[in-house]
């Protein structure tokens, strides 16, 4: 019997994540894990590409992870599960093992969108039945925020920092989970911790899926983004309030946003926190605060045309 | 310390969950204190702890697992405790 | 005994792939071992063996799915060259440090840049010290010999550790000789099951594979590494006479041609060493004691087992199809010097560079070399130790 997902049932269930663990204090990663792990409804493999939640989570003979894992290395989360899951079918196949398992990988935004693109795209391509979730912290934390592809625009980082010459970060965050979608497979997500329910929703929608899905999960970092190490959850729910994380999904090409903030706030709200994007509200840096906006207006308003293509006539959302 | 006699092979961890003999309840400079008088058992601070720092049976809150929380105020903050009054203060660790 | 019949290396090396019936196969396409998957793929897409392909995008995805099939616990096999090789290079340090038995054909090809397609050991030597288990094949017939010996080798429960089987890329590859097959129920018999270790896919075992280890722990796992592959001459020894039984064609760590009076001697891998045992047999008739020492193990190195076989030779020419480009030696010489460094009677041994890139060994580069080491053998000085032979310039 399927666990409800009320935090009333759900904390009476066993957890799959065990205390102990070395993220910093306040990080958004071991929560976002947590909470794939708690709505998983059926037993796991887990690899995880190097990177904080894996070095982490897996010292000498320290481990927090009671489903059987994997850490091979930073660029391969995805093949390496790719390996498992195929090896799971032969056995299956060969009337060697009966289990139901299902197979995920964790990577962050470097593993997943940088350097672990290749495996990441092949063996979505492939077809394999597995989920690739990614927890974005906007940078590779790990090694000491170096700007990755999922920087956002303007974002301070160890390789792009503020000088006199240049501003932090000028490229636009590449857009991974839409990439993902048109690789045609089954079920891309984006979802956000604040937003638990969304997201084990969408974590249980993606097991049952048979193929390759993609969930891409805001993950705040306090230590990369310059806040307090309280603000993980109020961060990653003004990053949905503010349509800069919009929470949708694209199942078998059908887009669908699946929250939509009561009210659209302007996205300084989401970047006055935090200490990564303070130059932006310099006065002569005023245009960086408006091309950031721009490109969130874009792109929200992109997804909501989107989500029309799909809406017949005369029914409701 | 082991010798290498004793390592497993493949340094493949066997004991699942072993990282609770690691406490990290020693890096906190604020703890959490739970009143339960303004507590509504929302569960919100037990699904948004990144440590799983709280305690929970039967569907309700209980004490903070000292052992492991590491003082990010997560909780405090997210808690909405009753008609405005907040069930979890950070105070000093130590004080 | 099978009847005889003709086969290319990697028809071979299939072949044995096919006999083993690995549980999983991911490989990447690359010259010259593109074959051994079409051949493999083909025996998949028949239904002749229970293998699942994983076509893997690029060969450091393809050795990163083995990896993750290994673990969760079957039998894995794949097989590359050269630049692919070199594109796994880390994951290499893996497989083996996580203890997992894979199975990997390696067509010796030559490294980029330049870009070249020939016979080289280059990719396999640069991969030398990876902690996996390394036999190298003269022929069609050792390749599969060797293939099918590889998975009770790796697989052995005292060794738990990857292997590479290295034939000569299209020398060997490409090239139809005449061999024999072994029965078919007493090769699936010899190779047997698969034995799981710590499997992933074992979901009441939750184990976590690959945790970060930090200075105080690293250097005792490379002990204990080291101390593994110290068991490994012994089993491949064992696994070489049970598989003599079997075929009728038994192996050790290396052959010895004409080697036990032989004043000067060659040592050389892989198909050179053919050529090298006519010439040798040309020369034996003239009267000279020429002898000839092919190593087929050659990681784990059998250092004692190869210091008593030449150590009472004059003179031996060690010849490398591969080089630290001017840097140093060439590594078959380096691990030849040092089983007989520390030996009060030792030969003088010299280094030939041959074969890079393709380039053909032929029987007047062994000759070239027999006259020098006779020369040696009388006395006279070495006029360089190292040389490169069958260049022009």
């Amino acid at each position: 019997m399927l666990t409800p997902l009320n935090l009333k049932e759900l904390s009476k269930q066993p957890e799959l994540f065990a205390p102990g663990h070395r993220m910093c204090t306040g990080c958004g990663a071991p929560i976002v894990v947590r909470m794939v792990m708690m709505a998983a409804q059926y037993p796991l493999v887990v690899a995880n590409a190097t990177g904080c939640l894996e070095v982490s989570t897996s010292i000498a003979e320290y481990t927090s992870w009671k489903t059987p894992w994997i850490h091979n290395a930073f660029e391969n989360a995805a093949a390496t599960i790719a390996g498992v899951e195929t090896m799971y079918r032969s056995l299956k196949k060969q009337g060697k093992i009966n289990d139901e398992i299902r197979f995920i990988a964790f990577g962050g935004d470097g593993g997943t969108s940088d350097i672990g693109f290749q495996s990441l795209s092949g063996a979505m391509e492939r077809g394999h039945d597995m989920t690739y979730i990614c927890y974005d912290n906007g940078a590779y934390m790990n090694t000491g925020i170096q700007r990755s592809s999922a920087t956002p625009f303007g974002a301070d980082t160890a390789t792009c920092p503020v000088g006199s010459e240049s501003q932090g970060k000028q490229q636009q965050r590449k857009d991974l989970t839409r990439i993902m979608a048109a690789h045609g497979i089954p079920y891309v997500a984006q979802a956000s911790p604040n937003h638990w329910q969304d997201l084990m929703r969408k974590v249980r929608k993606a097991l049952d899926i048979k193929g390759p899905k993609f969930i891409n999960i805001i993950s705040p970092c306090n230590r990369g983004w310059r806040t307090k190490t309280n603000d993980a959850i109020q961060l990653s729910r003004l990053a949905v309030e503010t349509c800069y994380w919009p929470l949708f999904e694209i199942e078998n090409g059908v887009t669908s946003i699946t929250v939509t903030p009561r009210e659209k706030k302007p996205l300084i709200e989401f970047l006055k926190p935090q200490g990564r994007f303070k130059h932006m509200f310099a006065t002569e840096n005023a245009w960086m605060l408006e091309t950031a906006q721009q490109h969130v207006d874009a792109c929200w308003d992109r997804l909501q045309r989107e989500q029309t293509l799909f809406v017949q006539p005369g029914t409701s959302e | 310390m082991k010798t290498w006699h004793e390592l497993p092979p493949g340094a493949v961890i066997t004991e699942p969950g072993s990282s609770r003999n690691f406490k990290t309840g020693s890096w906190r400079s604020y703890k959490p204190v739970w009143n339960e008088e303004n507590c509504i058992h929302c569960m919100l601070c037990w699904v948004y702890c990144p440590d799983m720092a709280v305690k929970a049976e039967d569907g309700k809150r209980c004490e903070f697992d000292y052992d492991f929380c590491k003082g990010c105020g997560v909780c405090a903050l997210e808690c909405p405790g009753k008609k405005g009054v907040k069930a979890i203060t950070m105070q000093e660790e130590g004080a | 005994m099978t009847k005889m019949i003709a086969a290319t290396g990697n028809e071979a090396i299939a072949n044995a792939m096919r006999l083993a019936n690995p549980d999983v196969c991911s490989a990447y396409p690359i010259t010259p071992a593109t074959e051994i998957m079409h051949i493999f793929s083909g025996y998949a897409a028949n239904g002749e063996v229970s293998t699942e392909m994983l076509l893997a995008e690029s060969e450091h995805s393809a050795m990163s799915a083995c990896i993750g099939a290994a673990a969760a616990g079957g039998r894995v096999a794949t097989a590359t060259s050269s630049q692919g090789l070199a594109l796994m290079w880390e994951l290499l340090f893996i497989a083996s440090g996580m203890r997992l038995p894979i199975v990997m054909g390696v067509c010796n090809r030559a490294l980029s840049a330049p870009i070249n397609i020939g016979c080289d050991h280059s990719d396999s030597m640069g991969a030398r010290d990876c902690g996996w288990i390394q036999l190298y094949s003269e022929n069609s017939q050792e390749a599969f010999d060797n293939m099918l010996q590889a998975f009770r080798i790796a697989e052995h429960m005292d060794v738990r550790l990857p292997i590479m089987v290295c034939l000569d890329g299209f020398i060997t590859s490409h090239s139809i000789e005449s061999m024999r097959w072994v029965d078919e129920s007493a090769a699936r018999a010899f190779v047997g099951g698969y034995q799981q270790s710590i499997p992933l896919l074992d979901i009441a075992k939750p184990a976590s594979y690959g945790p970060l280890i930090l200075s105080d722990m690293y250097m005792e796992y490379r002990k204990a590494h080291e101390q593994i592959m110290a068991k490994v001459p012994q089993i491949v020894q064992e696994v070489g006479a049970e598989y003599g039984k079997l075929s009728g064609r038994s192996y050790g760590l290396f052959e010895s041609y004409r080697l036990e009076d032989a004043e000067v001697a060659i040592v050389v891998m892989s198909s050179a060493a053919g050529t090298t045992k006519d010439v040798i047999d040309r020369y034996r008739e003239k009267g000279i004691r020429a002898g000839l020492l092919k190593p087929r193990l050659y990681r784990p190195f059998p250092y004692e087992e190869i210091c008593r076989a030449l150590q009472h030779l004059k003179a031996v020419a060690v010849l490398d199809r591969s080089d630290s480009f001017g840097a140093s030696f060439g590594p078959l010489y380096l691990d030849i010097v040092s089983s007989l460094c520390n030996q009060p009677q030792k030969p003088v041994i010299i280094n030939k560079i041959f074969g890079l890139g393709g380039r053909d060994y032929m029987p007047d580069q062994a000759e070239h070399t027999l006259d020098e080491l006779i020369r040696i053998a009388q006395g006279a000085p070495v006029n360089s130790v190292k040389e490169y032979i069958g260049v022009r310039g």
